[in-house]
């Protein structure tokens, strides 16, 4: 059980941005993935979720050998892959809690009711790891809430969904220390054997509190460099360019 | 005998089915003075009701198409191809039993007698000119609530009926109420007696079965000192080759210290010109409130109104318009204040989608001798596709220095990245798509019985699954 992604090229307007990307997270494991700005670390996020600004030229990338890119972006969802937004998008008039019994429901086998009451339930039971208020069950999705509040909303929707996959698209961007350590907590308590992540950051501080097992490097559309927790200790003390000149010198 | 129906049989819209027609009575084609004979002489009218009928007819024929403002698709309406009165020739049953099998089941897959076991104080249900069924609780009547058509009313209620019919609305007010003075049939009168509060809502529903066929009913409804009443519409037609016309007029008459409800959700089929003329008047302290929701039409022209006529009259319209492709909702509210200290509300929300079109019309009128009188209109327009339409016509005019009027209007449309965010989560882009609909307008879907609100809600999903691939 995998998310595999083998070879993809992916472009938007005239702009080629993936470049032939191949990486493999096998289930129960967590990978990051780092990269200068502009390396196409959210484009890789957006490609899997299926945006349909990006367009797909090469490639494939598969969900348990299901092949997700055939599938629309509900589809892929439902397939068990999550995306935490990097800027979670607002629906005025769409409470929190309608919104994650309609994702919920969307799941159920036709003509089956979601259980009111259970999933009640197990809502505030997650609200709680992740220290939220109970007043957010009734407000807008993402409305007006801060930075970190959109964040911990995004961890309260993947902990609500149960993804096979999830991809977590700097999740720590906007975040103080504190959010950081409850959100890390969030996605610590989803870890599992039947669970993958990717997640992506630019910093090495997110992995102080969700240990990867993996860390990818990501420039110019392509993995560059593959390795344990220490990879990201080294980028984070030394920046990309020795990289960068490595890449150079393989080229 | 009982039949089901099929799943198939049923069309997603609910309202779209018809029976064989049986009709003792036709009026035939056209509307001319003979028409109008035949129409009073099968409804038995008084001589003062065919002599108002007689004059509108005059003032009809008289009054322009008001294309000068309106949309030309009025010129569409193809008066000599419709019938002006269609009935079997039977009186409302006050028992279901009694209704006749084809008009029964008519109404059972509308849901009403089952509304009515449940949540209604008393239900008239109309079919084509006449009603077929009206009852009320007992308990309701007894403590001299008066619900029947206004055939009835006009005859065995004359001395509270006559003296406030046609006053709210002068037949005159424009070509559609002079149309409806002249051909009217059905159609609601209340009268709540002074300090009743009649705790469940009065319902009527209007249905159109026959083809080339105008329906327009007559509705009075008098609220006295301190009492209370929520009164609901529902109306549906079958989608037939040929347009539908629906012209209704309705008169409220809250006296001193009344509330009256006014809820309407209508759901024609998208080949009805439905030109309806609704008003209110408000008396000292006393609240009129419409809150209406127009789904379906080919064309709905509808801006229902308060003239606060007492001191501390409160007068509100909260409206829903959802125009899908083929329609054109141009609806809004007038707000007459006529007196000190009055307060109006105006909320507005439509929702255009494909090429549907909404307009919004908003008449606002504070004169300069009155004091302390306040206003708030707020219109929300919400656009779904690159091709849907909205306009905006406020007319707020007021005078002197002693009011407080605010008004806020806004265009939306869903984004793209709202509908990818929901999909990601599983969502089809369809159950996205309502989604947002049902945020944009949840505050004022709460305004609505809770019964209402859930068939609303099925409506909306309704509409919205057409409206993408």
């Amino acid at each position: 059980m995998s998310l595999a992604i083998n070879n993809l090229h992916a472009r938007t307007g005239q702009r080629d941005i993936l470049k032939g990307l191949t990486l493999e997270v096998p289930s129960g494991e967590v990978h990051a993935i780092m990269g200068p700005n502009g390396s196409g670390k959210s484009t890789l996020a957006k490609v899997l979720a299926g945006h349909e600004d990006y367009e797909v030229t090469a490639g494939t990338a598969t969900l348990d050998g299901a092949d997700i890119l055939a599938m629309e972006a509900d589809e892929r969802s439902r397939a068990g892959l999550f995306l935490a937004f990097q800027y979670p998008i607002e629906i005025p008039g769409v409470s929190n809690a309608n919104f994650l019994r309609a994702a919920l429901q969307a799941r159920q086998p036709e003509g089956v009711e979601l259980d009111a009451v259970a999933f009640y339930h197990k809502m505030y039971a997650k609200m709680d790891v992740l220290e939220m208020n109970r007043q957010f069950t009734s407000r807008s999705v993402n409305e007006g809430f801060s930075g970190g509040e959109k964040k911990r909303n995004e961890i309260l929707q993947l902990m609500m969904l149960e993804p096979k996959f999830a991809v977590l698209d700097e999740t720590d961007s906007g975040l103080d220390i504190d959010a950081l350590k409850v959100v890390a907590q969030g996605v610590n308590a989803m870890r599992s054997p039947e669970r993958g992540f990717l997640v992506i950051t630019h910093y090495q501080r997110l992995l102080d509190y969700i240990q990867p097992d993996v860390v990818h490097v990501l420039m110019d559309g392509r993995i560059v460099k593959t390795g344990g927790p220490d990879l990201a200790l080294k980028l984070e003390a030394q920046g990309y360019d020795w990289l960068k000149e490595e890449v150079l010198v393989t080229a | 005998m009982s039949t089901t129906f099929s799943a198939g049989d049923i069309d997603r819209s609910k309202g779209d089915f018809f029976f064989p027609e049986r009709n003792k009575y036709d009026a035939g084609y056209g509307l001319t003075e003979s028409t109008i004979d035949y129409i009073c002489d099968v409804k038995n009218d008084p001589d003062w009701v065919r002599d108002f009928r007689k004059r509108a007819l005059k003032v009809f024929h008289d009054k322009p198409m008001p294309t000068h403002w309106a949309t030309r698709d009025l010129e569409n309406i193809r008066f000599d191809d419709i019938r002006y009165y269609l009935s079997d020739g039977q009186k409302p049953k006050r028992s279901w039993d009694d209704v006749p099998e084809d008009v029964k089941k008519t109404f059972e897959r509308l849901g009403i007698p089952e509304q009515e076991r449940k949540f209604l104080a008393g239900v008239e249900a109309q079919y084509d000119s006449e009603a077929a069924y009206s009852n009320i609780q007992k308990a309701v009547s007894d403590q001299g609530v008066i619900f029947v058509n206004s055939s009835e009313g006009l005859k065995e209620h004359e001395e509270i009926f006559r003296p406030w019919f046609g006053k709210v609305i002068p037949t005159g007010d424009n070509k559609f109420s002079a149309l409806n003075s002249a051909a009217f049939s059905g159609g609601s009168f209340i009268y709540v007696p002074k300090g009743v509060k009649v705790k469940h809502p009065l319902q009527a529903y209007f249905r159109i079965n026959s083809e080339n066929f105008g329906q327009f009913e007559r509705t009075l409804i008098i609220v006295d000192e301190g009492a209370e009443v929520m009164y609901m519409e529902g109306c549906t037609a079958p989608k037939f080759e040929t347009s539908t016309l629906h012209s209704a007029v309705v008169e409220l008459v809250a006296m001193k210290g009344a509330k009256l409800q006014y809820v309407t959700v209508q759901n024609w089929s998208s080949n009805v010109f439905n030109l309806v003329t609704k008003r209110g008047i408000a008396h000292e302290e006393a609240e009129v409130k419409w809150i209406d929701c127009n789904i379906g039409s080919r064309l709905t022209m509808k801006y229902p109104g308060v003239i606060m006529k007492g001191r501390k009259a409160r007068g509100e319209v909260i409206s829903i318009a959802l125009a899908n492709s083929g329609q054109h909702q141009d609806t809004g509210a007038k707000m007459i204040h006529a007196a000190d200290e009055t307060t109006s509300n105006i909320v507005s929300k439509s929702i255009s989608i494909g090429e549907g079109r909404a307009t919004y019309r908003g008449q606002v009128h504070i004169p300069r001798h009155l004091k302390n009188c306040k206003n708030n209109t707020e219109c929300d327009a919400l656009l779904i596709n690159s091709s849907s339409r909205t306009d905006t016509y406020p007319a707020i005019t007021v005078r002197g220095n002693q009011h407080a009027t605010q008004h806020e209007a806004s265009v939306s449309q869903v984004s793209a990245e709202q509908i990818f965010y929901m999909q990601q989560r599983g969502l089809s882009e369809g159950q996205a798509m309502s989604l947002s609909v049902n945020g944009f307008i949840n505050d004022l879907v709460r305004e609505f019985p809770m019964e209402y609100s859930v068939e609303l809600k099925r409506l909306i999903d309704l509409e919205m699954e057409d409206s993408v691939g």
